[in-house]
């Protein structure tokens, strides 16, 4: 059924380089697209054909865990082939840049390139290089369409819409891709959205990307029914945008307390790896009741199977691509 | 004649006095009452009729009585340099100075960048009973200027404001992300406005004095670069900033404009820049060794008319007492600072004496005004607020005699020089902490 369904959908785009820019038609098609691979999942077979015969490379350039295997395993679910490259075995060790490495595999002809990499701009420079579709799986602090698109799948299903809801993002939002990528869909479908940090990590003139900016957790979370905690991306840090973990998670980390102002069946979010006891509390990351977090990790492979599925389908003929 | 914490405060009236409050604008005949810690009652009319018994009687003799003084920089060199002051015996000079309020700067050792000293603090100059003591927090751990302190957390633990006491938080980087962090929970962040580039090797302000005695300057530039730095930076983060004791004409005129383009910039003085220049160094003279260093006459001619115009919003006494080791010294090697508690209201009063300001004016800058800066529940009479009280003689003439000044280190610039305005009798919390017969 869902292999008859996907000659009929288009998707407008080569490729998936970020949230902004996509309009609510576009986002609501990934979504119930992704919608029909939740089910899918949960089935003891998963495995479909629907990209048979296609290869898929996942160009990783940071460390991550639960992104990539997300990609390789709906990339495998749709029955295609799935190469992992990262950078500790790349030739990028070796001093080959970044196009240098995309012109190779380009070779090799990929039907799809997924990349993440350290530098903002980075999917758009390969995507402007190589014949395949190019999937953004973060890049810098721009974006990570597939994780808002996730977080959109949870919080659809568990609250049936994204219009009109309330919803806060916390924490290091200044280095955060997912943020903004959260920002650019929630306001797209008519989702309002409210920034919640120290001034430190709040990045000049966000505002004007159509959200509220608060700096006390206790009058930001009031009324909210989404409440997405971001990790605090040390690694991104150069010089002190706070002074401690224990001051920090004293006025921005998720507790009981803080949670309380919120609307009692607001729903906790965190795109992972948690750092407990740094932005979230372990009683609330672990509130079955509440805490969506795993949930999101679930939606994550549905997604990337609809944006893989989507993306490939919609590709011109191979002849052309390969000219 | 300090009183002890345990007895029993009752009620007290001050009659046959002059009251000045300059938060209200009253300066009037009249009669103070206190209950217990706060001031209950006070007006013109209060006690025509004669003072009812079981009231104790204080007669003012006509003299002013004001909102104790609120002095937003000293030095108190407790914990770590107890040789060189301890919080009583700041607390001692304080009330004899008329101050009921002060706030100490953390370059103490420790360092108050740890709530546990901003504690400490608090408990030893209650258990004192003497002149109230707040304190600022670090800026930067350890005041090197490099990590932010927890300046939320030492807020929530009591500290005022954030400094990094006699030094400025230099790199600008480092500087706005303090600006911008202290915004998060609306904290004000105080800077001693000096490039220490500039400023490191100089002994005192660059000029022709310091030509003639072979002194490495510290050029103007200096104070102007940091503090026109310093309000972009604000401009940018939306911060909050106070200039400590403003010393040129330029960096008074940048602050006048940041004003009056709205920015939440402001500023003080201490004595030493509106009442003497570069001259006082003389003779290589090193209790006039100070930082920022005292400037020429056109600056000293800038701050008063600051002070005039409103421009400057306080005048603190930057208390910073130093040993005679520490001054004993050859100019260059000399410690940087004075004391400044005890004359801080007679030199003020000097803008009074020759009739440069009202006596409303001049004391406005040391009560109510450095109170609102910090958000202090101090420096006006108001009833319900704390009795916190100062009787003083504005006219009494006395001369600076450093040894007779009750500071523990007797570092006064202002030694030898004839003043007018004696304190009387010093109240905290209802209790007179402070008394001169006579």
């Amino acid at each position: 059924m869902i292999d008859g369904a996907s000659d009929t959908v288009q998707f407008a785009h080569r490729h998936l380089l970020g949230i902004e820019g996509l309009s609510p038609d576009d986002i609501t098609l990934l979504l119930d697209r992704s919608e029909s691979y939740v089910e899918q999942n949960r089935q003891i077979d998963k495995k479909k054909s629907v990209l048979r015969g296609r290869t898929i490379i996942n160009l990783f350039f940071e460390a991550s865990t639960r992104t990539r295997t997300s990609f390789e395993l709906a990339g495998k679910r749709l029955g295609s082939d799935v190469i992992n490259m990262s950078v500790s075995t790349s030739s990028i060790k070796k001093g080959e840049t970044l196009i240098d490495t995309a012109m190779t595999l380009n070779a090799m002809h990929p039907d799809v390139l997924v990349l993440r990499h350290p530098d903002a701009g980075a999917a758009k420079l390969l995507s402007e290089k190589v014949n395949c579709a190019v999937i953004n799986a973060g890049d810098g602090s721009h974006e990570h369409p597939t994780q808002a698109l996730l977080d959109a799948l949870t919080i659809r299903r568990r609250r049936g819409r994204l219009q009109g809801l309330m919803v806060a993002i916390c924490g290091d939002i200044v280095h955060s891709r997912v943020a903004r990528s959260n920002i650019h869909l929630l306001n797209t479908m008519g989702a309002r959205v409210r920034l919640i940090a120290p001034r430190t990590l709040i990045p000049e003139g966000v505002e004007r990307l159509g959200v509220e900016v608060f700096h006390d957790m206790k009058e930001g979370l009031e009324d909210c029914d989404i409440v997405m905690m971001l990790r605090l991306q040390i690694e991104r840090m150069h010089g002190n945008f706070f002074p401690s973990i224990r001051e920090y998670f004293h006025f921005f980390g998720l507790d009981y307390e803080k949670l309380a102002s919120a609307k009692p069946d607001a729903l906790i979010m965190h795109p992972g790896p948690m750092n407990r006891g740094v932005e979230i509390d372990s009683e609330v990351a672990d509130d079955f009741g509440r805490s969506a977090i795993r949930e999101q990790v679930e939606m994550g492979v549905a997604v990337r199977m609809a944006c893989l599925e989507l993306l490939t389908l919609n590709q011109p003929e191979a002849e052309q691509r390969n000219l | 004649m300090a009183g002890k914490p345990s007895e029993s405060l009752g009620r007290v009236a001050y009659v046959n006095a002059r009251l000045v409050d300059p938060a209200s604008g009253l300066d009037a005949p009249g009669a103070l009452l206190t209950e217990g810690e706060v001031i209950a009652d006070f007006g013109a009319g209060l006690f025509a009729e004669g003072v009812p018994e079981g009231i104790k009687v204080v007669d003012c003799g006509g003299h002013c009585l004001t909102p104790g003084l609120v002095d937003i920089r000293v030095q108190l060199r407790e914990p770590g340099d107890e040789h060189k002051g301890t919080l009583a015996s700041g607390g001692r000079a304080a009330t004899a100075g008329g101050i009921t309020t002060m706030v100490c700067l953390p370059n103490t050792d420790p360092v108050i960048d740890d709530m546990s000293v901003v504690e400490f603090i608090a408990r030893r100059a209650r258990l004192l009973g003497l002149t109230k003591v707040y304190c600022y927090g670090a800026v930067t751990k350890g005041l090197e200027g490099l990590a932010l302190a927890e300046m939320g957390m030492l807020a929530e633990a009591g500290a005022v404001a954030f400094t990094d006491g006699v030094k400025a938080v230099g790199d600008a980087q480092v500087m706005r992300r303090a600006l911008s962090y202290a915004g998060t929970y609306r904290l004000l962040i105080v800077q001693h406005p000096e490039e220490s580039s500039l400023a490191e090797d100089g002994a005192m302000n660059a000029g022709e004095t310091a030509t003639r005695l072979g002194l490495q300057g510290i050029p103007r530039a200096a104070e102007i670069i940091i503090v026109e730095r310093d309000i972009r930076l604000v401009e940018m983060t939306g911060g909050r900033i106070h200039f400590a004791h403003v010393s040129t004409a330029e960096a008074i005129e940048a602050v006048g404009r940041a004003k009056a383009r709205g920015l939440n910039v402001t500023c003080d003085t201490a004595p030493p820049y509106f009442a003497l220049n570069e001259t006082a160094v003389g003779d290589y003279r090193t209790f006039a060794k100070l930082s920022p260093p005292l400037r020429a006459e056109a600056d000293r001619q800038a701050v008063v008319d600051g002070l005039k115009n409103g421009t400057i919003d306080a005048i603190a006494s930057d208390h910073a007492p130093h040993d005679e080791d520490a001054k004993r010294l050859p100019f260059a090697q000399a410690a940087c600072g004075g004391i400044g508690l005890e004359t801080l209201l007679p030199v003020s009063l000097e803008f009074y004496q020759n009739g440069q300001m009202s006596l409303t004016d001049v004391l406005r800058l040391l009560t109510c005004a450095p109170a609102d800066l910090l958000g202090l529940r101090a420096g006006r009479l108001e009833k319900g607020l704390p009795a916190d009280l100062t009787l003083f003689d504005p006219d009494r003439a006395w001369k600076v005699v450093a040894d007779d000044l009750l500071s523990k280190s007797k570092n006064s610039p202002f030694d030898g020089r004839p003043v007018q305005g004696r304190v009387l009798r010093t109240v905290v919390d209802g209790r007179a902490v402070y008394g001169r017969e006579g």
